[in-house]
């Protein structure tokens, strides 16, 4: 085994994937929630229609989307692996436990808020790419956005993953950071600080657009 | 003050434990969690019956032998303490404690609530040290090293291995350890030589005796007697960084 597997074979290693992947995955949400900010213009759709056909036919966003693919695909198989590994180290569990005396029950969960998050992914995909751009559709994005929104069951859902999204990001983020070995007094509290609001505000602006479907169309 | 105690039973690594129920009677609030289980054992031994098998050593919370998970915390329910610093009086008469070993794979129960923790040895062994000449005892300033580095390296050293963080973690990770040996090395100039080679000989045998890793739950730093802080796992993380990747 080469040093690169060595290195990314370890626990640390795969934590500093988990890490790296996780803060790409950041960026990502940042840029795919500001270009949905355009389907709160006033056009009928026809600016952020524009925009969904720019992204899906540019060449290179295109070769970016494999990146972005590879990206969730790695932050997922060793999230998986890890959660696996971590079980495995403790075979017996206590009777009498209380963790909540000694950690927070989000920095507990990450692996569920990460799962149900993955849930919210498949459906995502599967009515906002699959079929759209795989199967192809006769209604604009817009019209699809408009449509899927309408339907209460499909909002809420996307309204809680949201939430779970926000639990998992309040955890993820600064965690990222000291898994990078980026832990000092002079910038953690910033670092704590941004990550608090980043796990707020990013899946509060994603609920909007839910929200605004459902109750103004 | 009278007791309820749910105690782990277990003949030997071999046989399957289970819970056994005593009543402590007569015990003081100022007797240590220690010498509470000497008076059952007393009570046990007169009875002719097994005592219950704990470690312990020096009772003053320096030596990490105690090592007991009472209701559901790693030595039990105060901060920054060993369970032999820990008093009955931090309990209330007619209370039921629950009294378990440390549980992970690489401490298998010996007996009762006994735990080799020698998975803890095998990481020292593997680079928690330096190989360097020292001679006979040197002048105090005869090397010299600041006063923050200096104090940062003896947070690290105050570890005693006692695995309340293996313990406490979710994950079983023993990275609060690891990163406490490896931090107090690296902060002083006698463990630069070997910086490289014992941070990547340290993690590899602790990942080859089973404990899990980390995921920044902080639960080992709530636990640790010796309040060992998280920013050293931070530390672990940049020296295994530094002797890969950089």
């Amino acid at each position: 085994m080469g040093w690169f597997f060595r290195t990314f074979y370890s626990t640390i290693g795969k934590k500093l994937i988990m890490s790296l992947t996780g803060l790409f995955l950041c960026s990502f949400l940042l840029v795919h929630l500001t270009g949905n900010f355009q389907l709160f213009k006033d056009d009928g759709g026809e600016a952020f229609n524009h925009y969904s056909e720019f992204m899906s036919t540019n060449i290179l966003i295109r070769i970016l989307e494999i990146g972005l693919f590879l990206g969730f695909a790695l932050h997922m198989t060793e999230a998986f692996w890890l959660y696996f590994l971590n079980k495995r180290a403790r075979p017996v569990a206590y009777a009498k436990n209380q963790a909540s005396e000694n950690s927070t029950l989000i920095s507990r969960t990450m692996i569920w808020s990460g799962s149900i998050v993955l849930v919210f992914l498949l459906v995502h995909l599967k009515s906002f790419f699959f079929d759209h751009r795989i199967i192809g559709s006769e209604l604009t994005m817009y019209q699809g956005v408009v449509q899927a929104f309408q339907d209460p069951l499909y909002s809420w859902f996307y309204v809680l993953a949201m939430v779970l999204l926000g639990f998992h990001l309040n955890h993820g983020f600064q965690s990222a950071f000291q898994t990078l070995g980026l832990n000092h007094k002079k910038y953690t509290p910033l670092i704590k600080t941004v990550g608090l609001l980043f796990s707020i505000l990013v899946p509060l602006g994603y609920i909007t657009m839910p929200l605004y479907f459902l109750f103004t169309k | 003050m009278k007791l309820t105690l749910h105690v782990w039973r277990q003949k030997d690594a071999k046989s399957k434990g289970k819970f056994a129920v005593y009543q402590a009677n007569d015990i003081l609030e100022d007797m240590s969690f220690l010498e509470m289980l000497d008076v059952v054992n007393e009570e046990l031994i007169a009875k002719g019956e097994e005592p219950i098998a704990f470690d312990h050593d020096c009772r003053e919370g320096i030596c990490g032998c105690c090592s007991l998970y009472i209701n559901g915390r790693a030595h039990g329910p105060k901060r920054g303490i060993t369970a032999c610093q820990l008093h009955m009086r931090s309990f209330k008469d007619g209370d039921t404690i629950f009294i378990e070993p440390w549980r992970a794979r690489p401490f298998p129960v010996i007996k009762d609530l006994i735990v080799d923790r020698t998975a803890l040895d095998r990481i020292i062994q593997a680079g928690g040290y330096i190989s360097a000449r020292i001679g006979s005892a040197q002048d105090a300033n005869a090397i010299l090293i600041g006063h923050d580095q200096a104090e940062a390296s003896m947070d690290a050293a105050a570890c005693i291995g006692c695995g309340a963080c293996v313990a406490a973690c979710k994950n079983a990770s023993a990275m609060l350890f690891v990163s406490a040996k490896v931090s107090h090395l690296a902060l002083l100039p006698q463990g630069l030589p070997e910086r490289e080679s014992r941070v990547l000989n340290m993690v590899a045998q602790m990942d080859k005796e089973g404990f899990g890793a980390c995921t920044n739950t902080g639960a080992c730093e709530a636990e640790c007697p010796k309040e060992i802080k998280i920013t050293n796992i931070a530390r672990l993380n940049r020296e295994f960084l530094r002797a890969t990747v950089i």
